[in-house]
């Protein structure tokens, strides 16, 4: 079950290949079978727990999980009140989903790499590559879909013209004139909201596995090595820790931030 | 990094998830959560108002004992006039009674001395004829000299 490398780049470089499946001609007609296979897995067990946990849901004395999700559900419901007001109940459900699910996407950082990587490779998978947000396409597919949320109510409030006029007309002034630099401004805006809300995740969940690779090539060179490499590692996985819980929490409220900011009139 | 295909799937299971969230996760425990919420507001109303009607009650007790210790004295005050009233009349009424007996017992005596002495004045009179006329040795007429004896009798 063990796996050898002959060198640290083939070492990094197969922990951090996908494992793929080309449709078609490959190149974007490629699909990181790793990637959803983890996160479908991970978003199954977890909102399986939450659905679980509700259908026993009691508003009596509650039992100790349903009192946790109760915690994590309530925590989510306020940060969502403390940013939007409004009438939409869609909002907070949204940002739970969000954040329930990029917590455990992230949490899988957590797993020791090379353990699980020689399971799954005594089980067929060469390549498997477990933290799904430590993939670009998660984390841009998680953002899109954010930004046509938050389009998609700015249209509901606002109207379609509301919303066309607000891309021309704000925020310099609706003088004929200023329309291109107004639509220009705009489009920047969004692009690089949600540019930064995808990229900000991938890049620390990215960053947080390559250096796990990096404390694992410590291994490789002596019993020292070892021995310094699993003091090392201990310490960056309790930093990780940090990164994972706070990175979801940052998502999730940005998802909030952008979809309530839909219903912002200029 | 490279962008592919993976990122629709995702998008789609990311929209999926939601959909699960808001449609079977979220309503439910909401409820729970607002319901418990509910329950322990009317609870600690509830106890609220238990306290203020312990209180009020309390205090309408208190009202109870000091009205009835009032009506208490009030009685007690009412009873000792009136039993000092009675005493009081009573203590007329017998001694009027009194006076009326020692009134009539001194009438009746009276009226004893002065029929006793009607008597005796009779008996008297009756012996002084009775001995008068042993002394002239005849028989004083009586009838012919009433008046005279009468005129003796008012005089004794």
């Amino acid at each position: 079950m063990s796996v050898t490398y002959d060198s640290p780049t083939e070492y990094i470089g197969h922990h951090l290949t996908f494992l793929t499946h080309r449709l078609d001609a490959g190149g974007f007609w490629t699909l990181n079978v790793d990637t959803m296979l983890a996160s479908a897995v991970i978003g199954v067990l977890a909102f399986g727990f939450m659905w679980l946990v509700t259908r026993k849901a009691t508003s009596g004395v509650p039992s100790k999980t349903q009192a946790f999700v109760e915690l994590s559900v309530d925590f989510v419901n306020n940060e969502v009140k403390s940013i939007y007001t409004g009438s939409n109940k869609l909002i907070a459900p949204i940002a739970l989903t969000t954040f329930v699910l990029t917590l455990f996407m992230n949490a899988m950082d957590f797993l020791p790499i090379d353990i699980v990587s020689g399971g799954l490779h005594a089980i067929g998978f060469q390549k498997f590559r477990y933290v799904p947000t430590a993939d670009v396409n998660t984390t841009f597919a998680l953002a899109f879909e954010v930004f046509g949320i938050s389009i998609f109510f700015a249209i509901k409030a606002k109207g379609l013209g509301g919303w066309v006029r607000e891309l021309f007309c704000a925020p310099f002034g609706a003088s004929p004139f200023l329309w291109p630099f107004n639509l220009l401004f705009n489009c920047v805006e969004y692009v690089s909201k949600t540019l930064s809300h995808s990229l900000r995740l991938f890049g620390n969940m990215y960053a947080g596995e390559l250096i796990f690779l990096l404390l694992g090539l410590l291994g490789a060179t002596g019993i020292a090595g070892v021995i310094f490499g699993a003091v090392l590692h201990l310490g960056w996985s309790i930093f990780e820790l940090l990164i994972v819980i706070l990175q979801a929490y940052i998502f999730m409220m940005l998802a909030a931030v952008y979809i309530a900011m839909a219903y912002e009139h200029h | 990094m490279d962008i592919n295909l993976t990122l629709l799937t995702q998008a789609i299971g990311f929209g999926l998830f939601i959909w699960f969230t808001a449609k079977f996760i979220w309503p439910p425990l909401m409820r729970a959560v607002e319901s418990r919420q509910k329950q322990i507001a009317d609870g600690l109303a509830a106890g609220e108002q238990g306290r203020q009607s312990l209180a009020s009650a309390e205090k309408r007790i208190a009202e109870m004992i000091a009205e009835a210790k009032s009506k208490a004295g009030e009685i007690v005050a009412t009873g000792e006039k009136f039993r000092s009233e009675t005493m009081d009349q009573a203590k007329v009424e017998a001694r009027a009674e009194g006076e009326r007996i020692i009134a009539a017992a001194k009438a009746e005596i009276q009226q004893e001395v002065a029929r006793a002495r009607e008597q005796l004045r009779n008996q008297v009179a009756d012996l002084a004829v009775e001995g008068a006329s042993k002394i002239l040795k005849r028989e004083v007429d009586a009838k012919a000299h009433a008046d005279l004896l009468a005129a003796i009798r008012s005089e004794l």
